[in-house]
């Protein structure tokens, strides 16, 4: 690419300043019929902030550079001037639309420094909250495909959908989206009485929205031609390039970390992991779908499962220490509890205030955890120095990882077929750009 | 007797907190604690005092490293001739595998991992960066590995200085560390030698320093915000 950016020799090599104002320069310097069309960051169809630079010969792809970044908000850095607590506040944010697995993955590399396990009833509920976060995840990747293939109704239909699984978010953790819900140790506060019967209904409603997709998309002809036989990656390419998630079990390869390295408790729950050979955009497309049969069926197991029991590790040292609960006034304060603290203990009060401004050690030490999110395998490596503050926090990313493999996917095809190539692969800029 | 002065001496004092708070012999003290969690200095959590960091260092594992670490690592050791040399160092640490080596050797045994049949490590599921200030070599490149085929993990760490930050890329290897190790140049500046393009990838291209090192200043950057300068917050209001 020399020439297309300006360049400047450092101590570190030459550096190429790609900034967006050498675009004359850039176009000064093809000199055939080549275009170089600049697709992104601000663009309908590119699924987030997410910038190509594309090169065309005719309508064909010779050349695609994906530059990402315009979303980085150093959510790494951040979490290590915040405690172990507020870290998951933090994290949530990354990906957006799969927070339950940020704040999941983060969680059990701090129980594993601590050499703690969260209470049966909390890994329950985490359980619960992933799989139906997988559920809304995917319905918010399928309606942008719609949408940026055209079809607006897929999009209003899959939002629709979404939104029934974010007001049973809001029901348990208070919140649509950035919850932290999940907290080193279990979780931030137990189901309200009425979420079993709500989550049972949201079940039923997820199957007459599936069934709904099913009758508008799985038919239709420009559905179909679009998506079948477009931006192909087969199981090699996916393995050399990381690729993981529903890309990977598209091209033919059944590895969920559910199965293949179970974490809370996955393997004593019945479901598939699907999975097709195709390797093409329609086959992601399958895979989501059938992805989000099972987590329902997952979720069922677990709601049947619930038993009375604690939602927090039982270790005053760790263990947030307001039993917070949502009282009369709509607050999310216990009354008990600031009696205790303002009225009767001056230690519970000592106490509350070192572990919420403080917070608690950690010993130090490094883990690497990984779960199993809707975009692939997200991987927390978290290092303690043994103070009250992370001492780094790296995330393994699935949209940052999988964004790599877009080249390999568009190089060669038509202009049009990048959209569905960029839908299919599914890429949270805000996952992947932290 | 010693004539009395105003203070009591050091050792004196030692004696008197000895006597009034344990009543016990030296040997049966614990260890000194300052307040209730261990603050020292001036407690401050924000951030802005300064990152002070205990050293601390995994200590070297003993055999039988337990599950199918002592396998692996007999099976890395029979692949790659140079093993001894590689590996400076093997430390179990809460179930995890974390195989420290020599800089020099990390694409020749992210090669032997991914190709011996024994090891198959077929996927790189993360590279990163941390940075132990402080310490002689603080740069620490990690990588991730795990085998699909025997469902195992290793850590490999290799670490280096600030002034020679240069580590071999693994790129050749695993195609999908090239955004990784982009990543952790672009936060912590080592250099990946062998990388295809080494160039920032989340900062912007002109922007100077790697901002996850522990050393860089926190806030001591001014903001261009609609063409104005924001000073940095520890810059503001100096009226002088």
């Amino acid at each position: 690419m020399s020439g297309f950016a300006p360049q400047r020799e450092t101590t570190e090599g030459t550096v190429y300043d790609v900034s967006g104002g050498d675009w004359d320069d850039v176009l000064g310097n093809v000199h055939d019929d080549r275009i170089v069309v600049n697709f992104g960051p601000q663009h309908p169809s590119s699924h987030g902030v997410l910038r190509l630079v594309l090169e065309l010969d005719g309508e064909t792809i010779t050349d695609c550079r994906p530059v990402v970044g315009y979303l980085h908000t150093g959510i790494e850095k951040n979490t290590e001037f915040r405690t172990w607590t507020q870290g998951v506040t933090f994290l949530t944010r990354a990906d957006y639309l799969s927070s339950f697995f940020n704040e999941t993955v983060y969680c059990l590399a701090v129980e594993q420094l601590l050499g703690v396990d969260a209470p049966a009833r909390a890994q329950l509920i985490r359980v619960l909250m992933m799989e139906m976060n997988r559920v809304s995840s995917h319905w918010t990747t399928i309606g942008p495909t719609g949408m940026e293939l055209g079809a607006l109704t897929v999009m209003t239909n899959s939002m629709r959908a979404r939104e029934k699984c974010l007001d049973v978010f809001e029901l348990i953790t208070g919140l649509r989206m950035n919850h932290a819900y999940i907290r080193p140790g279990g979780v931030a506060q137990d189901l309200p009485d009425d979420a079993p019967d709500a989550i049972r209904h949201w079940v039923g409603e997820m199957r007459s929205e599936l069934r709904d997709l099913d009758t508008l998309v799985r038919g239709q002809p420009i559905w179909v031609n679009r998506l079948k036989n477009v931006g192909w990656l087969g199981v090699d390419g996916c393995i050399a390039l990381g690729i993981t998630g529903p890309l990977l079990r598209a091209a033919g390869l059944p590895w969920d970390l559910r199965k293949t390295d179970p974490y809370l408790g996955y393997e004593t729950f019945d479901f598939e992991v699907p999975t097709d050979d195709r390797g093409d955009s329609w086959a992601r497309f399958a895979v989501r779908v059938a992805e989000m049969h099972e987590s329902l069926k997952i979720v069922e197991q677990v709601v049947d499962r619930l038993e009375p029991g604690p939602t927090m590790i039982d270790d005053a040292k760790i263990a947030w220490p307001a039993q917070l609960s949502i009282g009369p006034d709509g607050l999310g304060n216990s009354l008990d509890h600031v009696e205790q603290i303002m009225a009767t203990s001056m230690e519970s009060l000592i106490h509350h205030f070192k572990l919420v401004t403080e917070g608690f050690r950690v010993p130090a030490g490094q883990a690497y955890t990984t779960v199993e999110a809707p975009r692939g395998v997200l991987g927390a490596h978290v290092v303690s120095d043994g103070g009250t503050r992370p001492y780094r926090v790296h995330f393994r990313e699935p949209s940052f990882v999988n964004i790599q493999c877009l080249p390999a996917l568009v190089e060669g095809g038509l202009l049009s077929d990048v959209i569905p190539c960029i839908a299919s692969v599914d890429s949270l800029m805000g996952g992947c750009d932290r | 007797m010693s004539e009395p002065t105003d203070e009591p001496t050091e050792q004196a004092a030692h004696e008197i907190e000895k006597a009034t708070v344990f009543g016990e012999t030296p040997s049966d003290l614990p260890a000194p604690q300052h307040g209730m969690f261990g603050v020292e200095g001036t407690g401050d959590t924000s951030g802005y005092g300064g990152l002070v960091r205990q050293s601390w260092e995994p200590p070297a594992a003993q055999r039988p490293y337990g599950g199918y670490f002592d396998e692996l690592v007999d099976a890395l050791a029979s692949a790659y001739p140079k093993f001894d040399q590689a590996v400076t160092k093997v430390v179990v640490d809460r179930d995890e595998l974390t195989l420290h080596v020599a800089r020099e050797h990390v694409r020749g045994l992210a090669r032997v991992l991914r190709d011996d049949p024994a090891l198959r490590f077929e996927l790189l599921s993360s590279v990163s960066g941390v940075d132990y200030l402080g310490w002689e070599h603080r740069l620490h490149a990690v990588y991730h590995f795990t085998s699909m085929t025997y469902r195992r993990r290793v850590r490999l760490e290799t670490a280096v200085d600030v002034e020679d930050p240069h580590v071999p890329s693994v790129t050749p290897v695993y195609p999908t560390a090239d955004w990784q190790e982009r990543e952790t140049y672009d936060m912590y500046g080592i250099i990946f030698d062998g990388h295809p393009a080494l160039t920032r990838i989340l900062m912007p291209d002109d922007w100077d320093g790697f901002p996850q090192r522990k050393d860089y200043p926190l806030g001591g950057i001014p903001v261009q915000y609609k063409g104005a300068t924001i000073p940095p917050p520890d810059e503001r209001r100096a009226y002088q």
